[in-house]
């Protein structure tokens, strides 16, 4: 077990290192275009581009130079925006991060508690019209488009009944830190966690219905039931542990892009300063060193992620355990 | 109840499924009883029903398109009629199932033990650490080698055979009346196979369970039943103690059934015979004797079906007794057990 756990570790490292060189030389050494002039900004003095051609290396090998922008990323952390001179870039993301993982943990604990639920009842019910009723309501939250759910979810909770007692206790749209007040914080995000949550809730109870009804007609539960054990032991206990697995591959897959920015929509519409708002800037103003950043952030996040799912899988399922 | 009142009394069995708007019967009317310590074979081809009659004994078939009609009685109990709260009561404790594939009736991602250990808790009320204990000398009794370490081993870890010891240690963890076997042995080789057939032989005397062996292999049944019931396409062709149906089977399919055995001595035949065909499938089942088309025997007579008649020691849906046309008693040896 904990060699496969420092093999994992070791693809880790290596991947990262690949993604890095890959982003490099697609943001930094297109043929053909000069990345001095772009970071120099437009119109800038012969003095300027020089400066920014010694900072960066740019007149030095491409390995040097990929060393020197990783150096300015990860270790003096001096990587300066090229559409706001002189705002730097990496204690930016570093403080929109929190926002977005706030934002995709709270969502993630939602969608993971309801859609189990949700998917656990309706494979129960398989065929009854608690089965289709709830199915129907997952097709529903898979079709919404989560800009305009959040648009309404803020209509409805900001100004139509804002005033009434449902939704009076809901802050202005925005971001309060966890540490300066817990319950700011959870306020704050709670209707932009459900907001997120309904596409994945649809997606996962799908999912995990059909992944359960598939299980049940394996020869496992057969026995399981034949032990003499309650129907809901073995749905619960054999199946659903059973189901997991392809439940816990996709669930880090998406909370790993929610995490590195795939949350963009959702953190535009509550006006959250997160990572993915960022990058949108960033992308928009073609700002290359943010998007530098940026994607090197979520790729970090994607990577560990996966990795982590991998180490889970170690505990969910001992046929991996054993490298077979 | 009276002390020779069979174990588990079958009447009547019939079971169908509903498809594109009738209802398709997969066994009719399969009536036959186990008795206590008895170890009964069920042979048949496969499609023949001998799965569905142990599902449908067990309950274990919830489609909603099933109809299961005839009684099943286990020590004088109805089970067809028991409210589904109270079957699983008897499910694993009194009547307890082992099935064909030991690869994959296992939960994969929890260890052997457990799953044995889950069988017993679930009827008797035991510590994990009394569970775990029973769990090793049961697994011990059956032959598995280092059973403290294997408890603790995932189904993957382990042979086709020691999975199938395993999971005949967990049928036996409540000591039930009655093991159904379903194809115990199909899936593994043949020396594991003739272990696990001693193994569920010493069953009555070491447990006192009845076992009720289905499979499709004569060979299989000559060496473990005492009495012995032939399926043909959901209906029973033939019952009656396997020592009277192997030297003197009354009805063709069973004949044709134990020509179909390599024999043991003598010379070896180029080409063991075979029975032309194949069953009929439920749908096309015909009114009258359903192994009539492939009957070197077949006459008129078999247009309509024949009822389950006495001849010699045991009982067979043929018409050729009543007509004085017995079958000769088999020129080949015996075959002991």
């Amino acid at each position: 077990m904990l060699k496969s756990l420092l093999q994992r570790l070791g693809q880790t490292v290596f991947v990262l290192f690949g993604i890095s060189v890959m982003v490099f030389l697609v943001f930094f050494a297109t043929p053909g275009a000069d990345p001095t002039a772009r970071i120099a900004g437009k119109n800038a003095s012969p003095a300027t581009i020089a400066k920014v051609r010694q900072e960066y290396g740019f007149d030095r090998p491409l390995p040097v130079q990929y060393a020197t922008m990783m150096k300015k990323l990860f270790i003096t952390q001096d990587l300066t925006s090229y559409a706001n001179r002189g705002e730097k870039v990496v204690p930016e993301i570093i403080k929109a991060a929190p926002v977005t993982l706030s934002l995709a943990t709270g969502g993630a604990v939602i969608w993971v508690v309801v859609s189990i639920l949700m998917g656990t009842v309706a494979a129960a019910f398989r065929g009854t019209w608690v089965d289709r009723t709830l199915m129907a309501i997952g097709l529903v939250g898979v079709s919404i488009p989560v800009f305009w759910l959040g648009q309404v979810a803020n209509l409805i909770t900001q100004a139509r009944y804002h005033d009434t007692w449902l939704f009076s206790w809901v802050p202005p749209l925005g971001y309060v830190p966890f540490s300066e007040s817990p319950v700011g914080w959870f306020k704050a995000l709670l209707i932009s966690w459900c907001t997120l949550s309904v596409l994945f809730i649809g997606v996962y109870a799908r999912v995990l219905r059909s992944d359960l009804v598939t299980v049940s007609g394996e020869d496992f539960m057969r026995t399981a039931r034949a032990k003499g054990l309650s129907p809901s032991r073995v749905l619960l206990v054999h199946g659903l542990r059973t189901s997991m697995i392809t439940f816990v591959s996709l669930f880090g897959m998406d909370f790993a892009q929610l995490i590195g920015g795939g949350a963009l929509l959702t953190e535009v519409v509550f006006g959250l300063q997160g990572v993915g708002r960022l990058t949108y800037q960033a992308l928009s103003s073609l700002d290359l060193p943010f998007i530098m950043a940026s994607v090197m952030y979520s790729a970090v996040f994607v990577v560990l992620a996966n990795a982590l799912v991998d180490v889970v899988y170690l505990f969910l399922d001992p046929r991996v355990r054993d490298g077979r | 109840m009276a002390g020779d009142a069979p174990l588990l009394d079958v009447r009547d069995l019939s079971v169908s499924f509903r498809s594109g708007g009738r209802d398709v019967p997969i066994i009719e009317n399969v009536s036959f009883a186990v008795c206590e310590r008895e170890i009964l074979g069920i042979v048949g081809e496969s499609g023949s029903g001998k799965s569905v009659t142990a599902m449908a004994i067990m309950r274990l078939i919830d489609d909603p398109g099933v109809t299961l009609r005839g009684s099943v009685r286990f020590r004088g109990q109805e089970l067809t009629t028991l409210p589904q709260k109270a079957f699983r009561t008897i499910r694993g404790r009194e009547i307890a199932m082992i099935f064909q594939d030991p690869m994959t009736a296992f939960t994969p991602v929890y260890t052997v033990g457990w799953q044995i250990d889950e069988a017993i808790r679930v009827h008797e009320r035991l510590s994990k650490a009394e569970a775990r204990a029973r769990t090793v000398r049961l697994l011990g009794d059956m032959g598995v080698p280092d059973p403290e370490r294997t408890a603790n081993r995932y189904p993957h870890q382990l042979s086709g055979g020691l999975r199938q010891r395993a999971m005949i240690a967990m049928a036996l963890s409540c000591n039930p009346a009655l093991l159904i076997a379903d194809e115990p042995t199909t899936a593994l080789d043949v020396t594991v196979q003739a272990q696990i057939l001693d193994l569920l032989r010493n069953l009555r005397t070491d447990y006192g369970s009845a076992v009720m062996l289905i499979t499709h292999d004569m060979g299989v049944v000559a060496e473990t039943c005492d009495h012995v019931m032939v399926l043909y396409s959901g209906r029973v062709a033939e019952r009656g103690p396997a020592a009277a149906i192997f030297s003197q089977p009354a009805h063709p399919y069973t004949a044709a059934l134990l020509d179909s055995i390599p024999p043991l001595t003598g010379p070896r035949p180029t080409r063991l015979p075979s029975i032309a065909g194949a069953p009929p499938a439920p749908l096309e089942r015909p009114p009258g004797c359903a192994f009539a088309p492939r009957c070197h025997y077949a006459h008129a007579a078999c247009d309509i079906l024949p009822p389950l008649v006495r001849c010699a020691e045991q009982e067979v849906a043929c018409v050729l007794p009543g007509e004085g046309k017995a079958l000769p008693p088999r020129m080949t040896e015996r075959v002991e057990a």
